[in-house]
């Protein structure tokens, strides 16, 4: 049975490791297509400012591809030592993607980036530009990889659980990597990455005009990271309706949660902004709210595209509604969880006992309740639910500082475009301090995914307490507080070497 | 030809390690990192438990089958 303890940690330690790693990962895909656009305006016009500001941003974003290198490969190590029943049960799934990855776009990246930083005057003008745009397409295919496993386990297609092996194995390779989840969860994830760069650009340019510093190659910085902000803003908005659609289908209690929607309605309306009763109980008759303001019908478009839609909640999904609405409770999908488990033991022992008939028949039973495999390994019904709260407030204020920047990258465009940007002094600290916002917005953005699709590892199938590794808490203590140690030490000398390079100025990188 | 090419890679690299700036610094933090994470980290703290403790594949599906059904 589980070990609750070493499972909380396996999970603070995964966390801990994967929130670090994504305070790099999104300025690098960020980053890279801006400094690729500099590049491009410096071959087309010649002009040699461009050049400069090209290098000067390239400096930045090497201190940060440095520093995260191999951040996430400790995530790799964690998966077979502490999650190594999961790690087996996914390998003929991830195999193929992470392994793509490795050999397309990692060493796309690796070899081009040579090219980018030592090749100013080795290579022609066109063969270092395109250099740089590879290294931005490399970044990203990375990403797409990573994020197609990724939402594979969100929700899980494509494959057929192997009883003899205990391993899914992938039945079709497109519809993994087609998988609807999977590419709105690259397309969101990737459009932060690019707001991200642009907040980073913008904040940092924004800088320099306060300290009247490099003026001319800060202005033409900030438009820029203005206009690629603006564009990706809009285009973060449109893949978060995607995803938010995808959760509706295949994630109803992460969406449930994510609006603090305990009875669910037709017509359901999207909490703007609200307090979260926190006495409220699953099945209780209590107010969710203390207070909110309401948009009307919102949920229902953005989970199904339909105004009339009906959206479940926490108890329909919990305690099932049979009223028109058939959604199984959870009661229910965890006795037939239990089936598929015992008929998986019998299985096990009749192939022992070489009863290939007694063998075939239990195979049958576990076939029929597949589905609802994971659920049998619930102690109770409401363990089904997530952490409404953290994930409420994270969605809300994910939300809100993306619109936040939305406004941000308009108002920096639109000053810079009638020549005063450089005397809204308010507008130019606020970009400055809305850097730190950025990666808290793409923290947030992580905490919902991840948090909101608890007790699962991979969703309806196996709960993250059946997902661990039988090794002493101890040992997974241990490195967690060394990692603690080690992420914060990496993080002071990025902030270190990042703000003494700022100060240096726009010179001679 | 083929010469040229290599003797052109090699001197990118050559030119570009040497003319470092605060890429040095860099390096000097990505060889920690290579240290602490895959040397240290890896060997010590993090060896891969189905590997080490089983010796075929059979043996850590029936280990993981085992886990997924106990009572």
């Amino acid at each position: 049975m589980e070990d609750s303890l070493l499972v909380d940690w396996s999970r603070a330690q995964f966390a801990l490791t994967a929130l670090y790693h994504w305070l790099f990962v999104p300025l690098t895909l960020g980053l890279s297509f801006i400094i690729a656009i500099m590049e491009t305006i410096y071959v087309k016009t010649g002009n040699i400012i461009w050049k400069e500001i090209t290098k000067f941003w390239m400096t930045l974003f090497a201190i940060n591809f440095a520093i995260g290198l191999a951040t996430g490969i400790i995530m790799e190590f964690e998966f077979g030592t502490n999650w190594s029943n999961y790690s087996w049960i996914v390998g003929d799934i991830f195999g193929a993607p992470l392994a793509i990855e490795g050999l397309m776009a990692f060493f796309m990246e690796s070899t081009f980036f040579a090219i980018m930083f030592f090749g100013w005057d080795k290579v022609s003008k066109q063969m270092h530009l395109t250099s740089t745009w590879l290294v931005a397409i490399g970044s990203n295919l990375s990403a797409l990889w990573i994020l197609v496993a990724n939402g594979w386990m969100q929700n899980p297609v494509g494959m057929k659980f192997n009883v003899d092996s205990a391993r899914f194995e992938m039945v079709s390779f497109w519809d993994v990597v087609f998988n609807p989840t999977g590419y709105s969860k690259f397309l969101h994830t990737i459009g932060s990455g690019y707001v991200m760069g642009a907040l980073f650009v913008v904040g940092i340019s924004a800088y320099y005009l306060l300290k009247n510093k490099d003026t001319i190659k800060a202005k033409k910085s900030i438009v820029v990271g203005a206009t690629f902000g603006l564009i990706t803003s809009m285009f973060l908005i449109l893949s978060g309706d995607e995803s938010a659609h995808q959760v509706a289908q295949h994630q109803p209690m992460k969406l449930a949660a994510m609006e603090g929607l305990y009875d669910g309605h037709k017509r359901a309306s999207i909490v703007a902004i609200g307090q979260l009763n926190e006495d409220k109980k699953i099945g209780d008759d209590t107010d969710e709210f203390i207070w909110s303001i309401e948009v009307p019908y919102a949920l229902s478009i953005l989970g199904f595209h339909d105004m009339n839609a009906y959206v479940p909640g926490i108890n329909e999904l919990v305690y099932g509604d049979n009223d028109g609405h058939k959604i199984i409770s959870a009661k229910e999908k965890i006795a037939k969880g239990k089936i598929a488990i015992e008929a998986l033991k019998s299985y096990k022992e009749a192939k022992k006992f070489k009863d290939d008939v007694k063998a075939s028949a239990h195979l049958t039973i576990f076939r029929a309740h597949e589905k609802y495999f994971g659920y049998g390994y619930l102690k109770d019904e409401k363990d089904i639910v997530p952490n409404v709260s953290l994930v409420f407030y994270s969605f809300h204020l994910m939300v809100g500082l993306g619109s936040w920047f939305l406004v941000l990258f308009f108002l920096i465009l639109y000053f810079s475009m009638i020549g005063k940007i450089e005397k809204k002094r308010i507008l130019l600290y606020s970009a400055l301090w809305s850097i730190p916002l950025g990666y808290l917005a793409g923290e947030l953005g992580w905490i919902v995914a991840e948090v909101g699709r608890q007790p699962w590892a991979i969703q309806d199938m196996l709960p993250v307490g059946m997902a661990t590794s039988q090794i002493a808490t101890s040992a997974v203590q241990t490195t967690f507080w060394l990692f603690a140690i080690i992420f914060t030490s990496l993080l002071i000398a990025e902030i270190k070497i990042m703000f003494t390079q700022v100060k240096k100025g726009m010179e001679d990188h | 030809m083929i010469y040229n090419i290599f003797k052109g890679i090699f001197s990118l690299y050559i030119d570009g390690f040497k003319n470092m700036k605060v890429g040095k610094l860099l390096w000097k933090i990505i060889a920690f990192k290579f240290v602490v994470f895959i040397l240290i980290m890896k060997i010590f703290f993090f060896p891969n438990f189905l590997k080490t403790n089983f010796n075929t594949d059979e043996q850590r599906s029936s280990h993981v089958l085992e886990n997924l059904t106990k009572g």
